[in-house]
């Protein structure tokens, strides 16, 4: 008997003319655009900063990376956690519209995907991208842990 | 009966910070982090171009006493428009001089809270973290982050030649006459903005010399609790929530020579 699958909550996300679902769970709130604060930096696709119950949220302009193009209109910042060695941070993505929040199954994403998708579900008759917030946002780059034996090797062959 | 005592609420820990502009972008920097604030014009006559330095921010140097400060351009450190600035901070326990537009003011922060993580380029070098300040978020500057070790092995690299120079022929740099040097072409033509002027700079004036105050239309402070750079006492009370960093410890001075060097200051 193969195990059943089980519904999860996603909330849906539109920019311009595409969805896509981020796990509910990583989601914090939905705000409505508010003054965003830019200073010099060099990490492109964070557009600038907001204020936000004290904290101050960095703006994570996805839509380049996600349909190829940079969204004309923002009607709100959907907050999510962004997860990082070192803990959850809050980081404010701005999408075109209001968002939904569902329940569905998830297929999960296959090697052929991109990292930044963590699967697939299928909601009104359409196949909707389910994100992976931590490949899709900017973080610390973190170097792959060699593997015990490999630098065995290294030290053996030097 | 009596009644409990009233629970104090703990003070608030603070720092104070000076809100100073770079090519109209607002900045902080720790009024503790700044040795000295003067006019470009009484540097003017002191500071000797560098000719190949490598580093398009940093086109001038000035010698004081046994130290080198190197004069780097706000604008071209951060990416922003050029110019011209009116100001020049001699940054504590660093050897930069940071050329600026102006300060906005002098104010006190609560809460410093870390660079977001998302920021992951060369700004985690350039800021100690965030502050928001009357509703608006400023980036607070790291002192050290204008001039890399290796920016500045290569501005001292591209200083040795003119070292012999400086000692053999220039003797106004080794006698303090700073005046004599007011016409100095090389400022005149450098893009950062210096003019010529009469320099209030004294030779022997290193880090760490006894302090003086308002020469020549500026302002310094070599010792940090000395003059209106005090930081003031903080305690406790800022919340560690998450994505803060603690300003200090409990009950410290603020600024004693480790607790200026934010370096030390937890992140």
């Amino acid at each position: 008997m193969s195990p059943q699958a089980e519904s999860e909550s996603f909330v849906l996300l539109r920019l311009a003319e595409r969805r896509f679902a981020v796990s509910a769970g990583d989601i914090a709130e939905l705000v409505a655009p508010s003054r965003i604060f830019r200073f010099p930096h060099h990490t492109k696709e964070i557009v600038g900063v907001i204020l936000r119950r004290g904290r101050i949220v960095p703006v994570c302009d996805v839509a380049a990376r996600l349909i190829g193009k940079n969204l004309r209109s923002r009607r709100f910042y959907l907050i999510a956690q962004r997860r990082y060695n070192t803990g959850t941070e809050w980081i404010a993505l701005p999408v075109t519209g209001d968002c939904e929040l569902i329940s569905a199954e998830m297929i999960p994403a296959s090697e052929a995907d991109l990292p930044h998708v963590s699967g697939w579900l299928s909601h009104n008759g359409d196949v909707i991208e389910v994100l992976n917030l931590d490949a899709l946002t900017p973080g610390p780059v973190v170097a792959p842990p060699v593997a015990p034996d490999e630098s065995l090797r290294h030290e053996v062959h030097s | 009966m009596r009644l409990p005592a009233p629970i104090k609420a703990p003070p608030v820990r603070t720092e104070q910070i000076i809100l100073f502009r770079v090519s109209g972008q607002l900045f902080a920097v720790s009024s503790a982090s700044v040795q000295e604030v003067r006019s470009v014009d009484t540097l003017a006559g002191a500071a000797k171009e560098i000719a190949e330095a490598g580093l398009r921010k940093v086109r001038h140097v000035v010698q004081r006493g046994e130290h080198y400060f190197y004069v780097v351009n706000g604008a071209m450190h951060f990416g922003l428009q050029p110019f011209p600035p009116a100001l020049v901070f001699v940054l504590r326990r660093t050897r930069t001089a940071l050329l600026i537009d102006g300060i906005e003011k002098m104010t006190t922060m609560t809460r410093l809270q870390a660079l977001p993580q998302a920021f992951c380029n060369a700004e985690r070098d350039w800021y100690r973290g965030v502050t928001a300040i009357d509703q608006t978020v400023i980036p607070v500057v790291k002192p050290e982050g204008f001039l890399t070790p290796d920016e500045l092995f290569l501005l001292d690299s591209s200083l040795e030649p003119k070292d012999s120079a400086l000692q053999s022929g220039d003797s106004a740099f080794q006698s303090g006459d700073f005046a004599s040097q007011s016409g100095n072409s090389a400022l005149q033509s450098g893009d950062s903005g210096l003019q010529s002027g009469d320099s209030a700079l004294r030779s022997g004036d290193s880090v760490g010399a006894p302090p003086s105050v308002f020469e020549g239309g500026s302002f310094r402070s070599s010792d940090p609790n000395d003059s209106a750079m005090q930081i003031a006492n903080f305690d406790s009370s800022v919340s560690d929530s998450e994505g803060a960093a603690p300003l200090g410890s409990k009950g410290a001075v603020f600024p004693q020579p480790d607790a200026t060097d934010p370096a030390s200051l937890p992140q």
